[in-house]
């Protein structure tokens, strides 16, 4: 029978099926970072249990890091102690950890593709829902709860009932000045904030294939955004490409071995997915959030929607509240929008690309006077690059501030937040209600509609920007 | 986890959609390592608005809460869960719920009962009315009553998280007592999947 790759990568990892029981799962990767797993890892003290497969296992430091100079003391005493609680508990359980003095530490779904770690084919679970990231790889990749965590630590496995699979195509060609996050923000547009729930998805069709390997992690890592745990992009000659040569990827033979291996994860001809989404590449703008969910968006060349044009009363009443919490007039084109802060960075665009992207933008520009803004690498070795090709001087020189890798003000769990009432445009993920901070308002875009915000201090148009 | 036979009790209308688990817990609550005491700030930013429902003194020790679709999308924090359960909910009623939230509510021991959209409605209203009167939810029979009337709902639920929910069980357990298999399984595993013990050794430092 015919399969869709979902079903492939399930199967090859089912340990034990039963009538009437969740398939127990194997997890090939366990991600760790220190915000979700500390009661984990008490669970396993207070029953006297071990970690099952330690080198099946990673941890790294990254919601909760200050991103100025980490050579000073942490400004919070509790970020800190949750910081070293991770330390603490990675030592006693046998834990690899990349700490904050590691190059290669930062966003934990940054630096795992990173490294080679994430292969096509593999099972990957985090405490944290932008897992599924690494699905650009074409891995099974999916967030967890804490009490997952410790079942994962305690039996490298998981009781998950199958998933529905779901098929979103992306066909034709994107126009210039489209990105990866259009693409996504355009396909949690149209099938709403749950429209993926109870589903893993495949990603298809010649945008996806088009796409390079760091934009379909940005796709990818948005997927909860709609409602789905998981989706995936197949493998294919970019992803070996990409892979070739990562620290922690197959060498000499092996390598061999696994690409051949990788090819056959391909959804086969005739296969049937529970649901079926389709959207031309050609019809998606530059998208920009207006609301407090991420499906909540227009393209920027239209104006701040009106609740009564909504689909239902319920939308009405979403729309109606986000517009007060957003304080924005319907009505009003989204170019006319001013906003106070800049944010580039995070698991969703905090990649080299990303950085290249949004400096090709401000080069020779300045940051308006209105706005602060600043550029947050995703990982040690993300800076690195940077400052290699001189991205960071670029940004300096336009007024952004140069910072430490980490999660940042994507949701602010250190220092770098929005203030009350402040506007910003972000590369990140989420726009709910005081995310960035409490009462801060966040308007969701690609690292160069960020870019060019920043500079012109409102939205423009990236397409036809000079 | 805890066990669950019957819920019984009033209901907080929360008749909001898409209610994220970033309101339900907010960030800074996170940096806690306690895995209780999450109660006092869920809704914390919602809270500070005096009309905000759970501030009404008549829900007070309310074992339901209503909600409408969606509930809980967002962020996997298990916390969002963790202050519900310690402001005393023991069940949600939504119309639909956010997979993760879901299933780490299937973990803690707090029921997620999906309800067609009218009959939440309905409910919402009746809570909102107040006294509200009672909802008794018995997981057995899988049904949804209101006290002392003959309106009665069928739930779906899970025959597995059920059984668990039912006994109390702890997932941990259960699953190690397939131990062998899963041994079985890791011999069989392909050899070329990457192993992270070499991170040990290999640190990169910064400059
Ligand atoms: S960057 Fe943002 S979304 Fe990504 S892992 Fe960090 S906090 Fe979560």
């Amino acid at each position: 029978m015919p399969k869709t790759i979902i079903e492939k990568i399930w199967e090859q990892h089912v340990v034990r099926q039963t009538a009437g029981e969740p398939d127990l799962l194997y997890i090939d990767l366990h991600l760790v970072h220190e915000v979700t797993s500390p009661q984990a890892f008490e669970g396993l003290r207070l029953s006297n249990r071990t970690v099952r497969r330690p080198d099946l296992t990673l941890a790294t430091v990254d919601h909760n890091v200050p991103t100025t100079d980490r050579r000073l003391p942490n400004p919070d005493p509790l970020s800190a102690q949750q910081i070293e609680t991770l330390r603490q508990n990675t030592k006693d359980f046998g834990i690899p950890l990349w700490d904050i003095f590691d190059l290669r530490s930062g966003i934990v779904h940054i630096i795992s593709p990173e490294e080679g770690l994430t292969q096509p084919g593999m099972t990957i679970v985090c405490g944290d829902s932008h897992t599924s990231t690494h699905g650009a790889l074409g891995a099974l990749a999916f967030g967890i709860g804490t009490s997952e965590v410790e079942h994962v630590l305690a039996t490298q496995t998981l009781p998950q009932m199958p998933p529905k699979t779901m098929s979103v195509e992306v066909t034709g060609k994107l126009g210039p000045g489209v990105t990866a996050k259009d693409v996504v923000l355009a396909i949690i547009n149209k099938i709403g904030v749950d429209g993926g729930v109870g589903h893993v998805i495949e990603y298809r069709g010649d945008v996806i294939r088009d796409l390079s390997i760091e934009g379909r992690m940005t796709v990818c890592n948005m997927t909860i955004e709609g409602g789905a745990r998981a989706g995936l992009v197949a493998p294919d000659e970019k992803t070996i490409e990409y892979l070739k040569g990562r620290p922690y990827a197959p060498q000499g033979e092996d390598w061999d071995k696994a690409v051949e291996a990788w090819k056959s994860l391909v959804t086969d001809e005739g296969a049937k997915f529970d649901t079926y989404v389709t959207l031309k590449g050609e019809e998606i703008a530059p998208f920009v959030t207006w609301g407090t969910t991420p499906a909540q968006s227009v393209p920027v060349t239209a104006s701040v929607p009106r609740p009564e044009d909504a689909v239902s009363a319920a939308a009405k009443e979403t729309a109606e509240r986000a517009l007060v919490y957003m304080d924005l007039q319907a009505g009003t084109p989204i170019t006319k929008v001013s906003i106070d802060r800049v944010f580039i960075g995070s698991c969703t665009n905090g990649r080299i690309e990303d950085l290249r992207a949004a400096a090709n933008v401000v080069k020779g520009k300045h940051v308006a006077s209105t706005v602060r803004a600043m550029v947050v690498p995703g990982s040690g070795l993300v800076k690195q690059q940077a400052e290699k090709e001189g991205l960071d001087q670029v940004f300096k020189d336009a007024g952004f501030e140069w910072r430490e890798p980490g999660c940042s003000m994507c949701l602010g769990m250190n220092p770098d937040i929005l203030l009350p009432g402040e506007r910003a445009a972000s590369t990140s993920n989420r726009n709910f209600e005081g995310r960035q901070g409490a009462g801060g308002r966040t308007h969701l875009v690609s690292p160069e509609m960020a870019a060019a915000a920043a500079v012109e201090g409102h939205f423009v148009d990236i397409r036809g920007y000079k | 986890m805890r066990a669950i036979k019957t819920v019984k009790g009033n209901a907080i209308p929360l008749n909001r959609a898409d209610v994220d688990t970033d309101q339900i817990m907010p960030k800074q609550f996170l940096k806690r390592i306690e895995r209780s005491g999450y109660g006092p700030f869920a809704f914390f930013d919602w809270k500070k608005d005096p009309t905000f429902v759970t501030n009404n003194p008549a829900y007070a020790g309310a074992p339901i809460m209503l909600a409408q679709q969606n509930f809980g999308c967002g962020s996997s924090r298990e916390h969002a869960v963790w202050g519900l359960e310690d402001m005393g909910i023991t069940a949600v009623i939504a119309p639909s719920f956010a997979d993760i939230f879901r299933n780490n509510c299937s973990k803690v021991g707090l029921l997620t009962i999906q309800l067609p959209q009218e009959d939440v409605d309905y409910l919402m209203s009746r809570a909102e009315e107040l006294p509200g009167g009672n909802i008794v939810i018995d997981v057995a029979a899988q049904t949804v009553s209101v006290e002392g009337t003959a309106w009665s709902r069928h739930f779906d639920i899970d025959p597995f998280v059920k059984h668990r929910t039912l006994n109390g069980l702890d997932d941990i357990g259960l699953t190690l007592q397939h131990a062998d298999d899963i041994s079985k399984f890791e011999e069989g595993r392909p050899s070329l999947k990457p192993d992270t013990s070499r991170a040990f050794t290999d640190s990169l430092k910064i400059g």
